[in-house]
Formats: structure tokens, C-alpha cells, sequence
């Protein structure tokens, strides 16, 4: 009965957006609110040999200087997110080590990453707290800076965190097969090194936080932008010592997430603490350059790969060594780093399989999974791998993809991995051969090859590149949804996953609309507020559409169900006989005699006039928490032309095309500008973003002059086709889709600049590749 | 008056004690007067002291564009200009966009169409730079021009291309008026 899943329906959240009346968190402002500016540390590595607030403190305005010391007995430190924690089975499989490293609210005797808090001033008015931050005198005695993290896990190296002993903060191994003895079986192998960089999410609204005690309930309320309202309500009850359910988190309208805001961070807490420290309201709203210091990166992996294939293509063996070099502290267990090992081999089947993942500890930011989380780092992996082979045997990679992917029949397939979940990795259903067809067919592959050859022989540079991923979306462990019918007969859904973006007010309300036969006009739904459920997750990880979607399936078709039952008992007729459409219920052969939805709620109260069947409670609400059986495997091919130009080694993205599985397509509209903007991030990993420190730990991309995220002039319209394979492992088949545009583009692009370079054999391991580096490549290449 | 010498006639003997001066505008049609620090910055005059929070504030360096506003109707990033530069001025803001009775206008309609944003944060700038835009080309543009036009907007959900769906659409519903 889908009448509006499925369809372009419009967006609800358009309105207040388009008209300056939406409400992040910098615009709420509340009576007598004061509002916090943080110093933070200059130094990358260094003892804090005193800090003098003396200053600060008289300064004009001010109300409070907290430091470290202010903060012990009040509010304790972090721990690790326990969210991440593995789960037992996979703990056992892996027997990984993870020391536990959890970040301090404020730096007390030693800074570790430029950017880091050390003090925050409370003030009537930012421009006063932002003055006083400049009073405040820091005494630092530098430490050796470690910015490598092979300098970071030699023996020798100076440790970071002396109670870890080394830099070395997890270590895992996953063996699948027997690599020797593939191994020895080989006619070839390739050795390499391939880097994914440190790069920043960026969500065009910063971090920020308002709080507010009220005394008389105890209540706390808290605005933050974040991704995870529920994760900082805990937190928060946990380091602050309170009453969990005196808490209130919203996440108001948030502008955009992509990782970054799911996690918490100590401003989360210490606000909250400082507004009932004072009793007033007290608001920080992060500046861009903190962001681009203290709100975490992410990727920066180095693979030591290798790989055995026979004289025919196939993939016989892969082995690897990577780091992933997470600044100063992880707190996210082996999130990224699990996630690549588990996604490297991708849709190809590689039966033998050897992976060493370390998590090194370096003086830069700490990081947080981005977009992609670990995936676009092994596809990077992979894809240039495939390029690599095909080069080797004088092939097109098309034909060294086609040789090993798993083929439909195979499926569901069993990976010989476990997910991060705990569960086994099988992949469910898809037909990769044939989504590769598509997209070739849309490129017009064979065309473009014409094409190349004749254009090389005027000296005009293009290349065709592929790319492809699976994506285990809509991890666990629930999320949960309450639908209702209130009084005046209008349907509300509330759900724990909060959007930032991914238009959850709308898609979520097309779901419910067609469960009872209404428009989604009648249906509003909320999300960010901890008040609407007792327990909620979050939206990352593509997961809204697989969780919080199906959790408001099923509670709309429960709650349907016990309408039909009351709405039996009002006119007597048997549920199984009755129909409903357009907010009434009315029996199948008389649809004159009808009740409406609102009559119906009415009848659901408690009390004598109630309606419900005997043995049923009463309420017109239903609440159930989806809890997913495993991940879903989402699919995709990327397709990029791009032209180089030799002389300035600037590239151009000429067409790009996309074929993506995400399962049931809710809004396809939503669906593919989720795809497009991920495209966009994937550019600009591929071409242009980077987080350099220098090596003293200072971070020389602190602004948007230095740190470039792809505007409109650099990003094409992304041509897309889709595959519809249904997910059994939830009830509306959905797979997740939020970050899958993100994933391919760094390896599609690297793949297509070394097929445009083919004539010059220009090998790119690394990315983003910005002109001056190709253009170092295109002349190393020509002097040889 | 161009954008260029606004701020010029800022009378030094118009501070008042206690370092605050007073500003005299128009926004959004409404004729006002305040005092101001002379520090103050237009996009926090805007947001905090007339409440007017449409305007969002994303790099304070004048790259991203989400801070775009109309300053005697040329697109200005507000955050780059301190708000006693903007007496005499006449500001418009994306509050001034719909009509009263809260209907969209053009460009945020074709925006709602063409699904041309997700989280909303850049918008109001990318609608402020596009209205000056269009009040100062009335031919369709190309797709070139379109995107040189909102070259100075930075977004990190969109992707851009719908943004430019919407360009195109706004400018023909225009002249089929």
C-alpha cells in the first residue's frame, strides 16, 4: 500500500529554512544567558607549567575562569564511549588490544594536540568572554612533537600518554584463509603503500552548546548541535552526577553532522555544569577556526599492502599492514579501523585475507569517524589495487574487476568476517556484475575509449576511472519510535534518531502516511529531543532510514491495527471487515458508515466512554524499538572522466556517474541528493582537502583559505542510475545511503588521473591530488 | 551609494561615552536607530542585538558565504563588515524574502522544488547572493554563470547541483510571469 513511499513528496523541513526561521543553536537566546570562550592550547605538545587567570578574572564582564582544577570533585573525567565498545564474540574473534584513552575535559599538567581546551571564560557577552581569553597568561615547557606515526610507534619515540607506555593505542589482526600458501600459488604480486589523509568533515554550522538550569524541577536543558542527543544526556548524568531523566538534550535544527557531531565532547559537559554552577544560561558557540583545531578529524591511513593474483586476474591473496594515526586520544574503540578491515576486500572475492590494523597515538587532533567511517580509506585501498593489476597484465581494470567479483547466485555471502556488530558479515543480496554494466552503459565505456585514443594523439589528457563499494548500514542496536494519535485526530511520530540534514520529517512521515492511508500533511514527526522516547541512538552510520524508518513502521502498523480494533467496537463490525483511508475507518461494503480517525482517539481514553476491546490497554500510541538483525549491505559503482591538464596538473572532473543499491527508495528525490552531496565530499577528499600539521604540531590548514572544500565551479551534476535490491533484514527493505556518495570518489578519481597519465605510467598512492603534487609526478614520470 | 565607500561618513564625533556609537539604518524596510560598540560586527548587530537569526554565521572570515545579506542591494558577507559601516544603509535579509502573508518568493520556492537544500544552514546566503543576482541579470544565465554566482557560497550537503536546478527554474518561472 505505498502511495507515498517511494514518491518525490516535498520536504517539511524546507519552510523554516527558507525563510530564516528554522533554529540552530546559535540563535536561541534565553534572559539573562552569559556566554563562554575557551582558550586553547598553541602548543602541540607541552607541560603546563602554570596558568594565570588573575587577569581575566577582573576583567570587566566577566563571571566566571574555570581551569582544570575547578572542574575535579564537580565533574568527572571522560571515559571511553562505551557505545563503541566490541561486542564479546568479535572480542574473542580479534582478541584485539584497545588501551583505554579517554581525552580530559580541560588540559591540566600537559597539552597533546594544538586546539585543545584549557580554560573557559564565562562573561556577559562573547566579545567580553573572548577578552578576557586574551588575559589569560600560559606557561608552557614544549615537549618533543610527534606529527608521524611511524616516528610515533618506534621504540625510542617519546610517549604521548605515559600510562599507555607506548603510542601504540589498539592493535587487531583478522585471518581469513591461509595467505602462505595462496601466496606461493601466485604468478604475481604487488607491494605498496597507499595513504588516505587526515581531513575534516566540515559541517558549514559549527559545534555549540546552550544550557540552562532550572531549579525549581531540577531540570537541566541543553541545546547542542550534535548528532547524538542521547549519548550527551548520558554523559552528562554520568560526569555530572544527575538524574538522568532531569536532563533534557535537543538537538534543534543542526547544520549538518557528518561524523564530527557524533561524539561528545567535553564543551558538552562543562557548559551544562558551568550554566548550573551560575545559575543563568550560559551559550558557546565554537568558531570556525576552533573547529577546524578542536572539533575531531579523521581517515589518515597509511596501508602496506600486498596482493597475489594468478596471470588471469583473479585475486588470489591480499595482505596488509596499516596505522591509522588518530591524533591524541580515540575514544571510539576500533570504530574506522575495524570498519576497513571488514570493507577492504569489497565485492570481490578474495578468499585469503591478512589484516594488521594499528591505531597510533601522534600530536594532532583526535579523530572521529567521518563519513564513510574506515570505508573510503579501503577503497582507496582496493580500487587502486584492481588499477594496479590490470597494469601489471596489460588488461583493462574493468576485465581484472569482472574476474573477481562475487556473482549474484552467491548470494547471500558469507564474508568469513565478523561485522563490527558481532554478527557474521554476509553480505545479503545484489547483483554487482550487472551494476557495473549499468554504470559502463550509462558512461558509454567502450565509446570513451575510442575517444581517449583519438584525443592522445592531439595531445589531450582524459581517463575513465571506476570505483566500487559495500556498506554495512543501519548498525544497531535500536532506535526506536512512538506513534500516536492525539485528540484532534493528527498522527505524530517521534523518533530517536535526530537529523541533521537528511530530511527525517518528511521521508519518516511518508512511511507513517501510508500505514494509515493519509497524507504525510497529517503526520508530523519529531526527532532531537530526549524528551520524545526514554532511549534513542542517533543518526550516523546510515542508519536513519534502516532504524528510526522501520521503527516507525512497525509502531504506525501496530497502531493501525489497534484502531481498526476500536474502531470494531464503535461500529460493530469486525476489525477484519473494515478499511482504512483518508483518516476513516469504515466497514468494506459500507463506506457511508464511517468513523474518523479523531473519533476513534477519542474512544482510545481511558474511562467509561472508552472503545478499546477488552484485554486491550488504552491510549492511541504505540512504541517499538527496532533492533536490526545484522547491517545491510549497500552497493555502488563510481564512474569518473577527468581530464588532466600535463602542464599545470590540474584535473577536471569531466562526467561522473553513479549506480548505487540502497534497497527500497523512500524519496527518491532525498536519496539521490544524499548521493550527490556525498559525491561532492568525496571530491573533495580526492582533490582538494587535506589537515596538515607542520612538524612542530601546528596546523597550517586552520581556514577555508587553506583547508578547500569544493565549491560549485568543481563539483559536476552527478549522472545516477539505481539498483532496488530489498533488504530482508528489515521490514520497509531499506539500506542506508547516507554516506555511500563519499566513499568511492578519492579511488574513482586516482583511477581515472592514472588512466588519462597512462602514457607516463604515473602511479597515485595518495590524496588528494592537488596540481602542484601531480605536477610533481607528470615531471618525475618525463625526466625518466 | 557603493558598497565601497559605506561606512566612510561614520562621524568620529558621534562616539559617545562608554565607547558606543549610534547607527542609523534601514532593515528590511524598517527605519531604526541603535547604539552600537564600534567593534560590533553587522552579522552579530543583526543576530543578536535586532534578533534577526536568518543570517547565519559559518566561517567569520568571508569565505562561506552563509552570512550574505543585501547592503544597498549589492551581496555583502556581513560578518566582514562591522556594523557601524552599514549607517545610512538600507539591509535586506533573508527575513525580507517572503511576502507578508508568508508566501515564498521565486528563488525559495524553486528551492523548496528542487530539493536545493538539507540542512538549511547555508541557505539563507546562497538566497541572498542569488536575489542580487537576479536583480542585476534578468537574462537566463548559463550554467557557467550560474555557478560563478554562487561560487562564493560554500555548501557541504547539497552537492550543488539542485541548487543550480532551482537557479534555473526561478529564472524561467520569472519570465513566464
Amino acid at each position: 500500500m505505498s502511495k507515498y513511499v517511494g514518491q518525490n513528496v516535498k520536504r517539511k523541513e524546507d519552510y523554516r529554512l527558507l525563510t530564516g526561521t528554522g533554529i540552530f543553536v546559535a540563535d536561541i537566546r534565553l534572559d539573562n544567558m552569559a556566554e563562554a570562550a575557551i582558550l586553547r592550547s598553541t602548543y602541540a605538545h607541552a607541560k603546563i607549567k602554570n596558568i594565570d587567570i588573575s587577569k581575566a578574572k577582573e576583567y570587566e564582564g566577566v563571571i566566571d575562569v574555570v581551569i582544570a582544577s575547578d572542574l575535579e570533585g564537580k565533574v568527572k573525567p571522560f571515559t571511553e564511549f562505551v557505545e563503541f565498545t566490541l561486542p564479546s564474540n568479535l572480542e574473542q574473534e580479534i582478541k584485539p588490544t584497545i588501551k583505554r584513552n579517554p581525552e580530559p575535559m580541560l588540559a591540566k599538567d600537559k597539552v597533546t594536540f594544538v586546539g585543545q581546551a584549557i580554560a573557559i571564560v564565562v562573561a556577559n557577552n562573547r566579545y567580553l568572554a573572548e577578552d578576557a581569553v586574551a588575559l589569560i597568561k600560559v606557561e608552557y615547557e614544549p615537549l618533543p612533537v610527534l606529527t608521524d606515526p611511524y616516528e610515533a610507534k618506534k621504540e625510542a619515540a617519546p610517549v604521548i600518554h605515559a600510562e599507555l607506555n607506548n603510542n601504540i593505542q589498539s592493535h587487531f589482526e583478522v585471518k581469513v584463509g591461509n595467505i602462505e600458501s595462496a601466496f606461493r600459488q601466485a604468478d604475481y604480486t604487488i607491494k605498496t603503500q597507499l595513504k588516505t589523509p587526515r581531513v575534516s568533515g566540515n559541517p558549514l554550522e559549527t559545534r555549540g552548546v546552550v544550557a540552562e538550569y532550572e531549579e525549581r524541577s531540577s531540570q537541566l536543558q541543553v541545546w547542542s548541535s550534535t548528532q547524538v542527543p542521547y549519548m550527551v544526556r548520558s554523559y552528562i548524568s554520568k560526569l555530572v552526577n544527575l538524574v538522568e531523566d532531569n536532563i533534557r538534550v535537543v538537538a534543534p535544527d543542526v547544520g549538518g553532522g557528518f561524523g564530527p557531531k557524533c561524539a561528545v565532547y567535553p564543551e558538552e559537559i562543562v557548559i551544562p555544569y558551568l550554566a548550573m554552577k551560575h545559575k543563568r544560561p550560559v551559550k558557546w558557540i565554537e568558531d570556525r577556526l576552533e573547529h577546524m583545531q578542536s572539533t575531531r578529524h579523521s581517515r589518515d591511513q597509511v596501508h602496506d599492502v600486498e596482493v597475489a593474483f594468478k596471470s588471469d586476474g583473479t585475486i588470489l591473496a591480499l595482505k596488509d599492514h596499516f596505522l591509522l594515526d588518530n591524533g591524541a586520544h580515540n575514544s571510539f574503540a576500533l570504530c574506522c579501523a575495524y570498519n576497513s578491515a571488514a570493507h577492504l576486500r569489497g565485492m570481490y572475492k578474495i578468499p585469503n585475507y591478512n589484516i594488521v590494523g594499528e591505531i597510533v597515538l601522534t600530536n594532532k587532533t583526535p579523530n572521529v569517524p567521518y563519513r564513510g567511517a574506515g570505508r573510503p580509506e579501503a577503497v582507496f585501498v582496493m580500487d587502486r589495487l584492481i588499477y594496479m593489476i590490470a597494469d601489471k597484465l596489460n588488461v583493462d581494470p574493468i576485465e581484472v574487476s569482472r574476474k573477481n567479483f562475487i556473482q549474484p547466485e552467491e548470494m547471500p555471502y558469507e564474508t568469513d568476517l565478523f561485522y563490527r556488530d558481532g554478527t557474521h558479515m554476509v553480505l545479503e543480496n545484489g547483483d554487482y556484475p550487472e551494476g557495473l554494466k549499468q554504470a559502463l552503459n550509462i558512461v558509454g565505456y567502450e565509446q570513451f575509449r575510442q575517444e581517449q585514443i583519438e584525443e592522445r594523439t592531439k595531445g589531450r589528457y582524459i581517463g575513465i576511472g571506476v570505483s566500487s563499494y559495500i556498506e554495512g548500514t543501519g548498525i544497531g542496536p535500536h532506535e526506536g519510535a512512538v506513534v500516536r494519535v492525539d485528540s484532534s485526530g493528527h498522527i505524530l511520530a517521534y523518533v530517536g534518531s535526530s537529523p541533521h540534514g537528511q530530511s527525517h520529517e518528511t521521508t519518516l512521515s511518508q512511511i507513517c502516511a501510508d500505514e494509515f492511508g493519509v497524507s504525510p500533511d497529517q503526520v508530523t514527526v519529531k526527532a532531537g529531543d530526549t524528551s520524545l522516547l526514554p532511549y534513542g541512538v542517533g543518526t550516523f552510520a546510515s542508519r536513519g532510514a534502516v532504524t528510526a524508518g522501520s521503527a516507525v513502521q512497525v509502531a504506525s502498523k501496530r497502531l493501525r491495527e489497534k484502531f481498526l480494533a476500536i474502531a470494531g467496537e464503535m461500529l460493530e463490525v469486525a476489525p477484519n471487515d473494515l478499511e482504512m483511508k483518508e483518516g476513516k475507518v469504515y466497514p468494506k461494503a459500507l463506506p457511508s458508515k464511517f468513523v474518523t480517525l479523531r473519533e476513534i482517539a477519542l474512544a482510545a481514553k481511558p474511562g467509561p466512554r472508552s472503545k478499546v476491546p477488552e484485554g486491550m490497554e488504552p491510549g492511541a500510541s504505540v512504541t517499538h524499538y527496532f533492533i536490526p538483525p545484522s547491517v545491510t549491505f549497500s552497493s555502488g559503482f563510481h564512474v569518473a572522466i577527468v581530464e588532466v591538464d600535463k602542464q599545470t596538473g590540474f584535473v577536471t572532473i569531466l562526467k561522473y556517474v553513479v549506480i548505487h543499491d540502497c534497497g527500497r527508495v523512500l524519496n527518491p528525490m532525498v536519496v539521490d541528493g544524499q548521493i550527490q552531496g556525498g559525491v561532492a565530499q568525496g571530491i573533495g577528499g580526492a582533490l582538494y582537502e587535506e589537515i596538515i600539521y607542520d612538524e612542530n604540531g601546528q596546523l597550517v590548514t586552520g581556514t577555508y583559505m587553506d583547508y578547500l572544500i569544493p565549491t560549485a565551479m568543481e563539483v559536476p551534476v552527478v549522472e545516477m542510475g539505481h539498483q532496488e535490491f530489498l533488504s530482508p533484514r528489515n521490514p520497509i527493505g531499506v539500506k542506508g545511503v547516507g554516506e555511500g556518495g563519499a566513499i568511492c570518489p578519492p579511488a574513482s578519481i586516482a583511477n581515472a588521473v592514472c588512466d588519462a597519465m597512462k602514457p607516463l605510467n604515473i602511479k597515485i598512492n595518495s590524496v588528494p591530488i592537488s596540481p602542484n603534487r601531480l605536477r610533481d609526478l607528470i615531471q618525475l614520470a618525463e625526466a625518466q | 551609494m557603493s558598497v565601497f565607500s559605506i561606512g566612510m561618513n561614520v562621524n568620529a564625533d558621534r562616539i559617545e561615552q562608554q565607547n558606543v556609537v549610534s547607527v542609523a539604518l534601514n532593515v528590511n524596510g524598517e527605519k531604526m536607530e541603535r547604539q552600537i560598540e564600534p567593534r560590533l560586527l553587522l552579522s552579530d548587530f543583526l543576530r543578536d542585538d535586532l534578533g534577526l537569526t536568518g543570517t547565519h554565521v559559518g566561517c567569520e572570515h568571508g569565505v562561506c558565504g552563509a552570512c550574505t545579506i543585501l547592503v544597498n542591494g549589492e551581496s555583502v558577507r556581513s560578518c566582514l563588515m562591522l556594523a557601524v559601516q552599514a549607517d545610512g544603509c538600507e539591509i535586506k535579509t533573508v527575513e525580507s524574502l517572503s511576502s507578508k502573508d508568508g508566501s515564498l518568493n521565486t528563488i525559495q520556492q524553486a528551492f523548496a522544488n528542487n530539493h536545493a537544500l538539507q540542512c538549511g544552514f547555508c541557505t539563507p546566503g546562497f538566497l541572498m547572493s542569488i536575489e542580487s543576482y537576479m536583480k542585476n541579470n534578468s537574462k537566463q544565465p548559463s550554467d557557467e554563470e550560474i555557478k560563478e554566482c554562487i561560487s562564493g557560497n560554500l555548501c557541504r550537503c547539497t552537492g550543488y547541483s539542485n541548487i543550480i536546478s532551482a537557479i534555473k527554474e526561478a529564472y524561467s518561472s520569472k519570465n513566464s510571469q
